[in-house]
């Protein structure tokens, strides 16, 4: 099994990208669970969303503590908050900053940071960056695929929105991959 | 079909199968997703019920009440302090036999405030008359609402039933679940028959006074009532399991119980996270299994007896707890097992939602191996 942890502030759709993340990974045919870390959230106050992969069904209740991989949606936390609590060795780190990150990344953790502001600007109008990093993950880490995300991403947004957005993760899938 | 969804919507989508007619619920943290996923079924003509919009949960469940009597199919949700309101019209439910099913997304009570997950809203509600069911994973959610409202609508039962999934654990996760076609639940789930109804040509009083010399026959009948849902529950289970294929016809559920010296006992969402304890602990050699209850009312005496004739030592966990006393599930498992030679030692954990994980049920069975027990589990004794 697969855990990945979500930190954002409220507002940023972390627990979207969760479910988004697990619808993609379902349709993939991957036994997944999305949960946020359950508050009473408001506006701007950071944030946590869950989840796991499997390729069978998923029993396990508990929160995520030693995740595989970490999507930082604002990299402002990382001075409020461990975000790198528990990522396992061999992990994976996405940050969205467009500078360097104010913070040590632990021993063997691979950390992958990406202008998703930016791209959020350039694609969406808005600084929602949920969805771009969705493509940035799926792309270091191949949990999802683009189609799926496609899937995912029109059914929860239809029409002119969802293809804003799908081109949003898309740019952000290639951009990785060409990193790689 | 199998599709990913957040739990409150695959109830909603279980309860909009079973075609309610009428639906009076009032919103409340973490059962909100259920009513507004209902209510916009309603605008949109997909599903035909009246939704009574009300102003507080003692009139959700009031209206409730009303509808059934009037011979209606009905449904409503609540949890925490909007079951706590209902208290009164709980009792006049059950005292009035009318089969109404309600969901309870589990959360703890106030004060101080708290939203996040445990069992004391429906515990404290345990003797209403109300059969109680409880849900591990939002699959058993979904499926125990099809159930429910044959087991209750039997004319050997005529008794409301709750069915109660973990506030936010479940209610608020996204994973696959079986959506049964309204073809398959309609030939399973046929349309109430009421037995009396409220009908103005032809005149009858429900809930009436009851002297003396009357009342207690009243409480005799709903306890008989609840030991027949013993019978038609794994009846209606069994019937389920061969159409859809899943089997919730036990009352309770062993898991690798049939070699084991130590066993624990639990309800609802927290038996995933002791299954996969009760594996790693396997793997260790350790012979550990799980009773989960899944009827909670009608409780399951002989079935815990009959499920843990080998078993020497128990671990109950209780998410809730009767304050200067006991969890309610140890108590009950105590009396159960009452003459027995097993050791039965209660924890209470996880209470407002606190976490708990695979190390914390390894270390309750440690516990249980030294003798300590009837205590709270992972209290942070720094702030006491």
């Amino acid at each position: 099994m697969r855990e990945l942890r979500i930190h954002g502030r409220g507002g940023q759709g972390s627990v979207t990208a969760a479910e988004l993340i697990a619808v993609a990974a379902f349709e993939d045919g991957v036994y997944s669970q999305a949960f946020p870390a359950f508050g009473v959230e408001r506006r701007g106050a950071p944030v946590q969303a869950f989840v796991r992969f499997n390729d069978e069904k998923i029993r396990l209740r508990s929160q995520v503590y030693e995740p595989d991989y970490i999507i930082v949606q604002d990299s402002s936390l990382i001075r409020d908050v461990d975000v790198f609590a528990g990522l396992k060795k061999g992990g994976i780190a996405i940050v969205n900053t467009e500078r360097s990150i104010p913070a040590a990344v632990p021993e063997g953790v691979r950390l992958i940071t990406i202008d998703a502001t930016g791209i959020a600007l350039e694609k969406l109008g808005v600084p929602i960056t949920n969805t771009t990093l969705i493509g940035a993950f799926a792309a270091a880490t191949g949990e999802i695929a683009p189609p799926a995300i496609r899937k995912a991403l029109m059914r929860r947004f239809p029409g002119k929105l969802g293809e804003k957005n799908v081109a949003a993760a898309e740019y952000a899938y290639n951009l990785v991959k060409g990193e790689a | 079909m199998m599709e990913i969804l957040e739990g409150s919507h695959a109830v909603a989508e279980a309860v909009r199968l079973c075609r309610p007619q009428v639906v009076a619920a009032y919103p409340i943290t973490p059962q909100t997703h259920i009513v507004e996923a209902l209510a916009s079924m309603v605008a949109d003509c997909k599903l035909d019920a009246e939704y009574i919009c009300v102003e507080s949960e003692f009139s959700a469940l009031s209206a409730c009440l009303g509808a059934s009597a009037a011979g209606s199919r009905v449904y409503s949700a609540t949890t925490s302090q909007g079951l706590a309101l209902m208290f009164e019209v709980c009792f006049n439910v059950a005292g009035m036999r009318q089969p109404i099913v309600m969901t309870i997304a589990n959360r703890a009570l106030g004060a101080p405030l708290n939203i996040w997950n445990d069992q004391q809203d429906s515990i404290s509600l345990r003797d209403a008359g109300w059969l109680q069911f409880y849900a591990e994973d939002n699959q058993e959610a979904t499926d125990l609402h099809f159930i429910a409202y044959r087991v209750a609508e039997d004319h050997r039962v005529l008794l409301p039933v709750m069915v109660c999934f973990d506030g936010f654990i479940l209610t608020h996760t996204y994973e696959p679940v079986d959506i049964p076609s309204q073809e398959a639940i309609d030939a399973f789930l046929p349309p109430y028959k009421p037995v009396n109804i409220l009908d103005a040509k032809n005149p009858m009083s429900l809930g009436m006074y009851a002297t003396p010399d009357y009342y207690m026959e009243f409480r005799y009948e709903i306890d008989q009532a609840q030991k027949r849902a013993k019978e038609v529950f794994a009846e209606v289970g069994a019937e389920f399991a061969k159409q859809f294929g899943r089997d919730y016809s036990g009352l309770v559920e062993g898991y690798r119980l049939e070699d084991a010296d130590m066993a624990f006992i639990a309800m609802g969402s927290i038996c995933g996270t002791v299954r996969e304890a009760i594996d790693e602990m396997r793997a260790e050699g350790k012979k550990v299994g799980l009773l989960k209850i899944r009827s909670f009312r009608p409780f399951p005496s002989e079935e815990i007896r009959a499920a843990l004739s080998g078993v020497s030592k128990v671990a109950v966990l209780d998410k809730n707890i009767s304050l200067g006393q006991k969890g309610a599930v140890a108590l009950e498992v105590r009396d159960a097992l009452y003459g027995s030679e097993i050791d039965v030692k209660g924890y209470i954990l996880a209470l407002g939602g606190r976490d708990v994980r695979q190390a914390d049920i390894k270390a309750i069975a440690g516990l249980l191996e030294k003798g300590e027990g009837d205590q709270f589990f992972g209290l942070r004794t720094e702030v006491l």
